[in-house]
């Protein structure tokens, strides 16, 4: 097939499908959250259940006037979103759907997974600094600690899994959970990476997903009781919807790299060959759905943490804890 | 002072029934009770009225909107000047009413003209239901008055008569 038709085709069917799916998460947010407080949600939108409050917030957004404050550096203060929402688009370019059904199959995906998701602070950075005001600047600072201190337990978290697997691509990390692992009596068994001895790094995973993404508890940048909404204070109109959007746009790429390392990606026990291509996607989908939602539920109990006690869980508990479990891995690997 | 409060906390301590030991505290248990408790929140019934749909019964005594009896009224004023905000208008004037023997002196009788109460600026706070001297004015726990526009608040005479309609039985009174 022409490759410019190929791209056209995987650039849109990928868009389509994170967007889609984003505007589901919103709207369990929404819903699921109002719940947990013994609230109703969204209900009237759509007709039914408010499923098309997402929808309706998504159009209120864009109708509203796109402003920039008057001493905000212009070009900086535009761009800072799409870089947001380029670093976490890009993600998905490396997720497999299925044996076949990847945008790329690099050999380095978890590098290029790690490193294109990092950017995101990148933006971050240029949102709080040219929106010329000091929450948005002490946000942005903010925002920039804490990706930076949580990258990396999040890398080192998944280093430990690539030593397991022996394989830096995304689609040899699935096939190596699919292979077989073990035999009892005739009967193949292949486990996840989750239990194959990497919980603790799936748990430290998580932690570090749930800091990156800046959601509570960790979502300091924007704690909205101290700096109104850090770096999104001065954002309206489209571009906030692009931060908004790309938000949970992370949240589930996130959600898809651990289901894809720790949780077994496309694979289910039983389902190989041609069936996997077919029923992959869904697979891999309620994975991410599953993930999604702790993270949401996690979101809707716990209280924010402090600035101080964020710092010191990344520096002293996870990259210990992290670095340790790689070394275990490491010598299990050798030795078994 | 400090024997006193530890004898009140004591005190306090047997009313609940036995003193609970602090329970050994492992790390995250907090956390994950509280994930507990949110999902069984989400998973139960919400505690709404779903309300245009729905309508709540209020309490008897609920303070709803204030409504008036203009016949009880005087125009004493009263209310209007004990009004922490001044949110009640009165106007009234003088009529004369004939005798009641013939040869009798002319009596006068203060008639009510206005009587507006904006509850744009009412805190329902019950005073000049409180000091009404003639039981004139009376809570009522109707709700369904809220407008789209601030200055639609001020409710007339007629009005606050009509809500008298609403005001519920007083309570048996215990002799």
């Amino acid at each position: 097939m022409n490759f410019w038709l190929l791209l056209v085709i995987q650039v849109v069917v990928m868009l389509a499908l994170v967007l889609t799916f984003s505007l589901v998460v919103i709207y369990v947010e929404l819903k699921a959250g109002s719940h947990m407080q013994g609230r109703i949600g969204p209900y009237y939108a759509g007709g039914k259940y408010g499923w098309a409050a997402p929808l309706a917030d998504a159009a209120k957004f864009l109708q509203k006037e796109d402003l920039a404050p008057a001493k905000a550096d212009r070009t900086v203060f535009g761009l800072a979103p799409y870089v947001v929402m380029m670093s976490t688009l890009a993600v998905f370019v490396v997720i497999p759907l299925g044996p076949d059904l990847v945008v790329v199959n690099l050999d380095l995906g978890v590098y290029f997974v790690l490193a294109i998701s990092s950017l995101s602070v990148l933006g971050v950075l240029m949102a709080g600094w040219s929106s010329a005001n000091k929450y948005s600047l002490l946000g942005g600072l903010r925002a920039a600690a804490q990706l930076i201190a949580y990258e990396l337990p999040l890398v080192l978290a998944v280093l430990a899994v690539v030593i397991q697997a022996g394989t830096m691509s995304l689609n040899g990390i699935v096939e190596a959970q699919n292979d077989v692992w073990f035999t009892v009596g005739s009967f193949d068994v292949s486990l996840p990476f989750i239990f194959r001895g990497q919980i603790i790094g799936f748990v430290i995973f998580m932690i570090a997903a749930v800091a990156e993404l800046s959601r509570i508890p960790f979502d300091m940048p924007i704690a909205e009781s101290e700096l109104t909404m850090g770096y999104l204070t001065e954002y309206s109109g489209i571009r906030f919807t692009m931060f908004f959007l790309g938000e949970y746009a992370s949240l589930i790429g996130l959600s898809a790299i651990a289901a894809t390392i720790f949780l077994g990606g496309y694979g289910f026990p039983g389902v190989s060959g041609d069936m996997a291509n077919y029923l992959g996607p869904f697979i891999l989908f309620g994975k991410i759905a599953i993930l999604a939602f702790f993270i949401i539920w996690i979101r809707w109990t716990w209280p924010r943490v402090r600035e101080d006690q964020l710092q010191s869980l990344a520096w002293t508990w996870l990259i210990p804890i992290a670095l340790a479990n790689i070394f275990v891995i490491a010598v299990l690997k050798v030795v078994l | 002072m400090s024997d006193n409060d530890a004898a009140q906390d004591s005190g306090r301590g047997n009313d609940r029934g036995a003193v609970t030991e602090p329970s050994p505290r492992f790390p995250f248990v907090g956390l994950l009770k509280g994930m507990g408790l949110t999902f069984r929140t989400m998973i139960k019934r919400a505690p709404v009225t779903m309300y245009p749909d729905v309508k709540e019964i209020p309490v008897p005594r609920a303070r709803g909107v204030i409504s008036l009896d203009v016949d009880n009224c005087t125009v004493c004023m009263l209310c209007a000047r004990e009004c922490p905000d001044w949110c009640i208008y009165i106007e009234g004037h003088k009529e004369e009413k004939a005798p009641s023997k013939p040869g009798g002196r002319v009596r006068t009788k203060s008639t009510l003209d206005r009587f507006d109460i904006d509850f744009g600026l009412c805190m329902y706070c019950g005073i000049c239901v409180e000091v009404c001297p003639f039981d004139a004015l009376y809570w009522t726990p109707e709700y369904e008055y809220s407008t789209y526009s601030l200055v639609d608040l001020l409710h007339n005479k007629q009005k606050l008569t009509e809500w008298l309609a609403t005001v519920p039985e007083p309570p048996y009174i215990e002799t």
